[in-house]
């Protein structure tokens, strides 16, 4: 009686639990399904390499964008992966005190900052002294909303490592510095690039940020000084458009930075995997 | 004979845990000093203090002196970094670099320390000194973490060897090993003792009675008795000693 009961309940339970995940599924789907069935027509080699063609001509591509964010990106890491991971590793060797929770509180409230109040930010800090729009402003903002997160993984990457190494290595007379650099940092790595990667899958997807930063352009640029293009800020403004085949191009944007960003997460999702074998 | 390490009076603390208290003895050059007494009665603090390891936990604190080779190792200008380089260590868990291969955490100490050098050369001598040469030379490129446990632990002593230290602790350097692995290391600390003063804290009666010279008895901090081998284990002067050596308590 109370078996057939329990069962009973069993199997209710899993099926409500079942219906979840389908619900929570169905956005993730559905949102994969329309970038891919209304982006996949407009995706050609030419779309992958062609600068943007003026409305109502037929071709042209987001290969500047593509390239402009790569490059928008790869100035936030210069600058805020030193800065994260350095961050991180005092907050691990030196942050049990006042300034370390001051750090930590600092970061915890950064990550929860807006990302278009980070790119007012950068707006101030750099393209009104500079008296222009840049890929080294939106370098910064994106640098900005790296930091943080980037500070508190690698935060608990280097906590792991257990004391014993750290010990080895001051017991062979390395100074303090050495260890946390060479051995507790190098030991931390796998961890440490995976965080970076999915830091860089999340900031590529960022379009607030690069609005008043980066601006956008219609031509290759890699002056950082100059304004740049990047496939979010192109993907709003193809999007926000009067016109049919900017729409069209809007979405194939979207698909190509949907296969840019979900690619950096695998990569990090397969570093990290091999790393715990 | 000369003494290698004086320690006069030295007191040590965790935050308000009283973990030694007024310790003094010496040790003589090229001698084997063991140090044995239950769990939690300071042997591992007291090898700590003397390549000042102990000051990095959070908390520690420490009073008193310990000299090597006469010099004071609390005095201001003597640098911990330094010291450590003539007062090597191994511990009780074998702990080698999991991201080195065999041959570059042989000379870790060296390439970390910025030493240059035939660094080939020193890996052999290294891991020759500590029986592991003939096991390890057609592998020196695999990973550390490929070899037993046993073989680890003799990979830390070389480690540690490569620096060509004077003073060797060993931290119950075989307590985590099987018996084969531990005549390898016992037989090991009778050839090292040739070229170094070596103290090593342990737990096993036998291990102090066949490796050492003289040996100490800790118990609750204190220094209970501290004599040649022999003298401690077939005519202790002390009851406790006596209690401990013979198993009624510990």
């Amino acid at each position: 009686m109370m078996l057939a009961r329990r069962r009973a309940v069993n199997l209710i339970m899993t099926a409500v639990c079942g219906l979840a995940l389908a619900v929570a599924l169905v956005p993730l789907v559905s949102l994969l399904w329309l970038v891919i069935s209304h982006g996949f027509r407009g995706l050609s080699f030419d779309f992958f390499t062609a600068v943007p063609a003026p409305v109502g001509e037929a071709g042209g591509g987001v290969g500047n964008a593509i390239a402009g964010t790569l490059y928008i990106v790869g100035i936030a890491c210069l600058i805020g992966v030193p800065l994260g991971i350095g961050a991180g590793v005092f907050l691990a060797e030196r942050g049990d005190g006042r300034v370390g929770d001051a750090i930590r509180f600092t970061a915890e409230v950064l990550s929860g900052v807006p990302s278009i109040v980070v790119g007012i930010v950068a707006y101030g800090l750099v393209v009104l002294p500079m008296r222009r729009f840049s890929a080294l402003a939106g370098g910064v903002a994106l640098a900005v909303l790296m930091v943080p997160t980037l500070a508190r993984s690698t935060e608990e990457l280097v906590r792991l490592v257990p004391r014993s190494l750290r010990e080895a290595s001051l017991a062979l007379g390395v100074p303090q510095w050495r260890t946390s650099l060479r051995v507790v940092l190098r030991t931390a790595l796998g961890g440490i690039m995976t965080a970076i990667l999915l830091a860089v899958a999340r900031a590529a997807g960022e379009t607030a940020p690069l609005l008043f930063t980066s601006l956008n352009n219609q031509y290759w640029n890699f002056s950082a000084d100059q304004p740049t293009a990047s496939l979010t800020v192109q993907i709003f403004n193809y999007a926000v458009s009067p016109y049919q085949d900017w729409h069209d191009k809007a979405w194939s944007a979207a698909l190509v930075l949907l296969l840019l960003v979900g690619s950096l997460s695998l990569a990090g999702r397969l570093l990290s995997r091999s790393r715990l074998r | 004979m000369k003494a290698k390490i004086d320690v006069r009076a030295l007191n040590a603390w965790f935050r308000t845990t009283h973990a030694l208290r007024d310790v003094s003895l010496t040790v003589p050059e090229n001698s084997v000093l063991a140090i044995i007494g239950p769990s939690g009665c300071g042997k591992s603090t007291f090898v700590r203090c003397i390549n000042r390891m102990h000051e990095l936990v959070p908390g520690a604190r420490q009073s008193g002196q310990v000299l090597v080779d006469g010099q004071d190792l609390h005095a201001r200008r003597v640098d911990p970094v330094n010291l450590r380089r003539r007062v090597g260590m191994v511990f009780q868990r074998p702990n080698p670099f999991p991201t080195m291969s065999i041959f570059d955490n042989v000379v870790a100490g060296l390439r970390l320390n910025g030493v240059r050098g035939d660094y080939a050369e020193v890996a052999e001598n290294s891991l020759r000194q500590a029986a592991l040469w003939d096991e390890v030379k057609d592998r020196l490129q695999q990973s550390a973490l490929s070899l037993s446990g046993g073989q680890q632990q003799r990979l830390c002593i070389a480690r540690a060897l490569s620096i060509e230290p004077e003073v060797l602790l060993m931290d119950e350097p075989a307590s985590a090993l099987d018996p084969i692995a531990t005549a390898k290391i016992e037989e090991l600390i009778h050839e090292l003792r040739e070229s170094l003063t070596i103290v090593i804290v342990t737990h096993n009666m036998q291990q102090a009675a066949r490796v050492s010279d003289a040996t100490a008895f800790f118990y609750l901090g204190e220094l209970i008795e501290h004599g040649a081998t022999e003298q401690i284990f077939t005519n202790p002067r002390e009851p406790r000693t006596e209690d401990y050596v013979t198993g009624k308590f510990g």
